[in-house]
């Protein structure tokens, strides 16, 4: 208790935001997430860059191709050697081997398919490929119609990861705005909204995922689609937050600031936005960390099962379709590898959202 | 408590009510109908239906009339004679494509459940009787890992693994030589020995949650005066954690129990799907592929009505066990 006030004291000048940071310093595992996640997202924005070729260029002849050993020599420099296959007559299973006759020059910084930074600067540099853009080059292997696992995973990483973003997003402008109307009005308003939320509260979710998704048109494009994808798992996502933030306001509207905002002639605006907001903002921010690996194992399920977002587009959950018979993943393991990063970001992102509600409870 | 229970059957009648509104506009929701279902299958297979056929499978199947009085013919067709309507994929009543499936959804949930229980309770509680244990943090990360991983993942990483180093078929129910053989011993054994699969990894997921929740409940309870009390009357310890705070930590318990009879029938949907378990799942997501929204429909009001039914009970057990929540109850 003496320590706690001797903190407090040394720490009087600083900031709320400033306090939170120092919290979450002191919570090991959600500092590593945060390590784990931010040169993720960094690749995922620059993925063109990152990835060794686009995502649809395919070596057709090479279905199913098993990842390639990065090599070093000095006479080569840095290579990877070329594969040659043979169909067994019987069964028609093509089986690969590593043909060390066949070597394919690797480079940085090389020429390959063009791509646009952050959709906007056309480029064709990337960070590693071949020096010959034509051959095949595969660290985590490729899928069934030849196309490189890696880069798909980077160039899927976009859509992934944004998606939980996006989502929250849109879950925190509703949640936010319906629960701060229940919250402060309270009386009928508040009454029926909550009735509302409990109704879709009571609503199963992966039904409901998949019936409206369903209903999304065929013919609606990559962007329409993952934008009702968002919509549709942001939909449910908004009434947990809502509640939260309802609950808020009911205990701060009986607060002694708030009294003294209002006697001070501060308007119902001043005091929402001013006053009230930010007493509980970080708490919120901490609740919706929580939502956004939600988010992202709701779009790799609902991509999984086909209903998500569709080929062409490309995202972890669309990869991992094609992991989806045990066949194929007998065949192909590194198939499994976008399922691999899903678990590493989510698990990142939940250490990330503890730590994160750690530092932003005052009353610990 | 009576009073309460009828508030509670009432509000839970207006909430069906719009449940089944919404799922109505949810079966309406796709561009086109049965129809244009028909007629694509139709030109995919290069033939040409006459616009008075078409005109005559929508009088039969209603779809001519305004949405209202659609939306009354199904849904009292649903409350008075248990009709669900049609699969137009499958065309059989949508009551028996599910009824087929439900026994082996529930087996399936009510099996989870209990794996569940018996896993996440006694390490939930472990966890925070010695928190911050070499124990506590092997639970913790692991219940981390458990909500972090995809279910389909570790259905399919089983599988692979199953498959590589044991040689066994996992998916399924049966093994081949069982599959068509009438039941006895060996048929039920070689069942047991395919459930307990999809079981962990229908469970993994719940456990890791639930290990948490019981964990944090715990830990709320365990530094309250109550407790120091009993200690210093000198209650026996293990006696003492039982009566108490463990008691009024298993909340959780009776709300796991709401999401047993939605589970009965959604019946683990992903999982079944990725192990080609015969459950209600594959069918849900089959009819949800082929817009097939009558079953889709049906799906999402029988699962609806469950949870909501669901919710209630595990209101009403709760307030049964909780004294505090009953005081609560019988006050408003």
């Amino acid at each position: 208790m003496l320590q706690q006030n001797a903190a407090q004291q040394t720490t009087v000048s600083q900031t709320q935001w400033r306090l939170m940071w120092r919290q979450f310093r002191r919570h090991k595992l959600a500092l590593i997430g945060l390590i784990v996640l931010v040169p993720i997202y960094f690749v995922a924005a620059f993925g063109g860059f990152f990835a060794p070729s686009g995502s649809d260029t395919a070596h057709t002849s090479l279905p199913y191709a098993p990842p390639q050993r990065l090599n070093v020599s000095t006479e080569h420099g840095l290579f990877v050697y070329g594969f040659s296959s043979t169909r067994n007559d019987e069964t028609f299973e093509q089986t690969f081997t590593v043909d060390k006759s066949k070597i394919i020059d690797v480079g940085f910084f090389v020429h390959g398919d063009e791509y646009k930074v952050l959709g906007v600067i056309p480029s064709d540099i990337h960070l590693i490929g071949p020096t010959t853009a034509s051959q095949p080059f595969f660290l985590l292997g490729a899928d069934q119609s030849g196309r490189d696992l890696l880069s798909r995973l980077i160039l899927g990483a976009r859509v992934s990861l944004s998606i939980g973003l996006v989502g929250v997003f849109a879950s925190f402008l509703l949640g936010m705005l319906i629960g701060g109307i229940s919250g402060y009005l309270g009386g009928r308003v508040d009454n029926a909204i909550q009735r509302v939320i409990e109704f879709i509260m009571s609503i199963p979710t992966l039904p409901l995922w998949m019936a409206l998704s369903a209903a999304l048109p065929g013919s609606w494009g990559p962007l329409t689609r993952y934008f009702a994808i968002t919509v549709i798992l942001s939909l449910i996502g908004w009434t947990g937050l809502a509640r939260d933030v309802r609950g808020r306001f009911l205990s701060l509207r009986e607060e002694d600031f708030v009294m003294a905002a209002r006697l001070d002639g501060v308007g119902r605006g001043g005091i929402i936005f001013g006053h009230m907001v930010p007493s509980f903002a970080s708490h919120i921010i901490a609740s919706v960390s929580m939502a956004v690996p939600r988010m992202i194992l709701g779009e790799t399920s609902l991509s999984f099962l086909g209903l998500g977002l569709q080929p062409p587009a490309v995202s972890w959950g669309v990869l991992l379709e094609g992991a989806q018979n045990i066949r194929a993943v007998a065949t192909a393991p590194w198939l499994l590898t976008p399922g691999l990063a899903v678990v590493v970001v989510v698990l990142a992102m939940n250490f990330v959202g503890d730590g994160l509600r750690d530092a932003a409870d005052p009353y610990k | 408590m009576l009073r309460f229970l009828v508030r509670r059957l009432l509000w839970m009648a207006v909430t069906l009510a719009a449940i089944s509104f919404v799922t109505f506009v949810v079966i309406k929701l796709p561009p086109g109908d049965y129809t244009s279902t028909v007629i694509a299958n139709a030109e995919a297979r290069g033939q040409d239906i006459p616009d008075s056929q078409i005109a005559e499978l929508k009088r039969h199947y209603g779809l001519d009339k305004p949405f209202m009085v659609q939306y009354l013919t199904w849904i009292s067709g649903v409350v008075l004679h248990g009709d669900l309507g049609q699969s137009f994929a499958w065309n059989q009543s949508v009551a028996s494509l599910i009824g087929n499936r439900v026994l082996l959804s529930m087996v399936l949930s009510i099996a989870s459940l209990l794996f569940v229980w018996a896993i996440a309770f006694p390490i939930g509680i472990y966890s925070a009787l010695r928190q911050y244990s070499p124990g506590d943090y092997v639970a913790s990360f692991l219940g981390f890992i458990g909500m972090a991983v995809p279910e389909f993942m570790l259905a399919l990483v089983m599988m692979y693994v199953g498959f590589r180093y044991f040689g066994q078929s996992v998916g399924g129910l049966f093994s081949p030589e069982y599959a068509d053989a009438a039941w006895n011993l060996g048929k039920l054994l070689d069942l047991v020995s395919h459930l307990w699969v999809p079981i962990v990894v229908v469970g993994v997921a719940g456990t890791a949650g639930l290990i948490r929740i019981t964990r944090a409940n715990l830990l709320d309870e365990l530094h309250k005066p109550y407790v120091a009390t009993a200690r210093a009357k000198g209650l026996p310890e293990w006696k003492l954690l039982l009566k108490y705070p463990v008691r009024m930590s298993l909340s959780p318990f009776f709300s796991t129990v709401g999401w047993l009879l939605p589970g009965l029938i959604s019946g683990e949907t992903i999982v079944s799907v990725v192990m080609s378990l015969p459950t209600s799942g594959p069918l849900l997501l089959g009819a949800v592929k082929s817009q097939d929204m009558y079953l889709v429909g049906s799906f999402v009001l029988i699962l609806s009505t469950l949870t909501v039914i669901g919710t209630m009970l595990s209101d009403l057990a709760l307030a049964w066990w909780d004294p505090r929540i009953r005081a609560r109850f019988q006050k408003g």
